[in-house]
């Protein structure tokens, strides 16, 4: 049986500054996870993924990345992408330096 | 054929020219990321979790200081004020912009310095011993053979469509501070009857399926050795797994074949190719042994430093864990660490760059190496001149005195930089340093190394720490598993697993653990954590790792 599918946002790196984007509903892109389009189907999540691919000179790497409704938007499942939303551990540099990204 | 540098100044000019066009190609959008991304690569320019990184060359890990301060200013111009160091032996930059990166490579080729990756299945840069050309212990510098190796390989038909990609490593000294069993090929320089030669290693590596190199041959006379490298290859070529990517390493091969097979292979292929080699490579030879010529070491007296190592026991302590012998009585090899407690292995800012950049120039010669241990080495230091270096070094928070001990962590940058990481090691790391350095226990633990990788890429060499640390993806939350017993030096050994990992908040009380139990098993202060590991073996540290185990079974 085919795995449910659960929901997904856009994410990729920006091509010039190389940190990590969200691709939010009105088809441009965020810094901010909670900003994204939190997609519930997969067929749209297909389609969205293809938007986000003819952007090649704006973007690197997009993928679907696991997320769930949270208060503020969509958060991370995963620590992976706890961490491309927030930054390193070592020092706070990235995401956390620049917008508000507390690490809960 | 003869270069010294490998790359030369209209070379790299052009190389950065074509670069620098291929970057506003890929802005414009008139080349995809997919075509754009194997010319980034091959100049040294990767995409990480957060951001590019820029991989700088550091070739033999030899700098100068004019380098060293280049290396700064990339730092603070282009970087957020600091690099990191490798245990490849170069450098990392962690923050740069792709517009910014053409700007970064024509400030590197202003010192001769550039960020082209060898790739490919081809053989690697050759590595030497970080100590070349200074150590006490060793027969010969072993730069020059390393470098007569890769510019006869470079263009060398037998070594352009080999199964996968090769790594050579050479060591002067019979203690092997370049891991020579962990690579495809590992050398020793040894002599026998006046006559200089290499015993000859072959199929380490680490990686997913770690394994220490054997013997091939006890020794082979230098000026047959190219002939010996040639037919161990083409017997690989032949005979190598070209259908699986994870079976074509020569490790594989010596694997599935035996060493005796393999032997007996070389041994005749040998016979077969010795008669072109005519000696124009020992020629060539010669002219390299020019470009590694030791510096004139000055004369003077050494009593200001024995002085001071009499009075001044943070001096003393300093001189006993960071400098190693040299093979001029006079003079010490200086290791700098930049592994200050709680601090990220291997990360130096650009004014710690800058202030070992002048103690170089003002004290060493003008040199400085990079260590497969991520520290900085002045190589040939006069020991009178060993106070005033390390007053300058603990103005900059760089004389922490922990070399070889339990703080000396190598660790790879793990999930919080690299995309391939399934957990985080840098923390890991610094949380060991810090506890360890809380509880005030680290010289009397004495010499203790571990290494910590983020991925079974294992560019941390988790396998060959003593205590080795992988971080995995377990069902969602990170993971570690602990090896022990694991050595890179010429008694090298790949560690064994102790069971089951460990969650990111009981990895450091684990280790806490590992080392309470070799202080209570150890039999005198003399014997390292190595040793006791062989003397005990695994269950006394089994028992206080998984104490729940023990009590269920009983
Ligand atoms: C962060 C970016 C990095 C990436 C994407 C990366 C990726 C990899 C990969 C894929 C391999 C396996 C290669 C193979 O067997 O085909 C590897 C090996 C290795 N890496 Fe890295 N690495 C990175 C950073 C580092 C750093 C910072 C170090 C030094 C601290 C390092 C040291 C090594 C070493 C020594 C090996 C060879 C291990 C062996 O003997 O098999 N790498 N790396
Ligand atoms: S071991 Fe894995 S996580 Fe660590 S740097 Fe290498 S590829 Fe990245």
């Amino acid at each position: 049986m085919a795995r449910a599918f659960t929901p997904k946002v856009v994410t990729a790196n920006d091509l010039l500054e190389g940190d990590v984007i969200y691709q939010t509903e009105d088809d441009s892109w965020s810094r901010d996870l909670s900003e994204a389009e939190l997609i519930t189907d997969e067929a749209h999540a297909q389609v969205r993924l293809l938007d986000a691919a003819r952007q090649a000179n704006k973007i690197v790497g997009a993928y679907l990345a696991d997320a769930i409704a949270g208060d503020k938007g969509p958060e991370p499942t995963h620590f992976r992408e706890d961490f491309r939303r927030t930054g390193p551990s070592n020092y706070a540099h990235g995401k956390q330096e620049t917008s508000p990204q507390p690490r809960v | 054929m003869y270069r010294y540098s490998e790359f030369d100044t209209a070379f790299l000019a052009e190389r950065n020219a074509q670069f620098r066009a291929q970057v506003e190609r890929r802005i414009d959008g008139s080349l995809t990321e997919d075509e754009f991304k194997p010319l980034r690569l091959m100049n040294g320019l990767y995409l990480q979790l957060h951001a590019y990184m820029l991989r700088v060359a550091v070739p033999y890990g030899t700098l100068s200081s004019a380098q060293m301060r280049q290396l700064a200013l990339l730092a603070e111009k282009w970087d957020k004020g600091y690099g990191h160091f490798t245990t490849r032996q170069n450098i990392q930059y962690n923050w740069p912009k792709l517009n910014d990166v053409p700007d970064m490579l024509d400030a590197l080729a202003e010192v001769g310095m550039h960020a082209i990756q060898t790739s490919g299945n081809t053989i690697r840069n050759v590595t030497a011993d970080h100590f070349a050309g200074a150590a006490a212990d060793e027969v010969a510098d072993p730069r020059p053979y390393a470098e007569l190796l890769r510019q006869w390989s470079t263009d060398h038909p037998e070594f352009q469509f080999m199964p996968r990609k090769f790594k050579i490593a050479i060591t002067g000294s019979e203690n092997d501070r370049a891991v020579i069993k962990a690579h495809d090929i590992g050398l020793q320089l040894v002599e026998r009857d006046g006559v200089l030669g290499a015993r000859v290693i072959v199929g380490g590596g680490l990686g997913r399926t770690p394994m220490i190199g054997k013997e091939l041959s006890e020794f082979v006379a230098f000026d047959d050795l190219l002939a010996y490298l040639e037919a161990t290859v083409s017997v690989w070529n032949q005979i190598g797994r070209r259908d699986n990517k994870y079976k074509a390493r020569i490790k594989i091969t010596v694997h599935e074949h035996g060493i005796d097979a393999i032997r007996a292979k070389v041994n005749e292929r040998f016979l077969q190719v010795r008669p072109q080699f005519k000696g124009a490579d020992m020629n060539l030879l010669e002219e390299i042994k020019g470009h590694f010529a030791a510096p004139a070491f000055r004369e003077a007296s050494v009593a200001s430093f024995e002085s001071a190592y009499t009075n001044d026991p943070v001096f003393r302590s300093w001189v006993d864990t960071n400098i190693a012998p040299h093979k001029n009585a006079d003079h010490a090899i200086v290791t700098i660490s930049i592994k200050k407690h709680g601090q990220t292995p291997g990360d130096a800012t650009a004014e710690q760059m800058r202030v070992m950049a002048d103690l170089a120039e003002e004290f060493a010669y003008d040199e400085l190496r990079i260590s497969h241990e991520q520290n900085v080495i002045l190589p040939h230091v006069h020991k009178s001149d060993l106070p005033a270096i390390h007053a300058k070094l603990k103005e900059h928070e760089l004389a922490t005195a922990n070399i070889g001990l339990i703080s000396d962590i190598i660790a790879c940058p793990g999930m919080d930089y690299c995309a391939l990481a399934t957990a985080r090691s840098i923390p890991v790391a610094q949380e060991i340093a810090t506890r360890f350095e809380d509880l005030k226990l680290e010289h009397d633990i004495g010499h203790l190394k571990i290494k910590i990788s983020g991925c079974i890429n294992a560019c941390g060499h988790h396998h060959v720490g003593h205590i080795g640390i992988l971080g995995l993806d377990r069902a969602g939350v990170e993971n570690y598993q602990i090896t022990l017993g694991g050595d890179a030096t010429e008694t090298a050994a790949v560690g064994d697993r102790t069971g089951p990992g460990f969650a990111y908040d009981e990895i450091v009380p684990a280790v806490e653990r590992i080392v309470e139990a070799y202080l209570d098993l150890r039999d005198s202060a003399e014997e390292t954590f190595l040793e006791t590991y062989r003397r005990v073996g695994m269950a006394p540290f089994k028992a206080v790792l998984y104490p729940e185990a023990r009590a269920n079974a009983a």
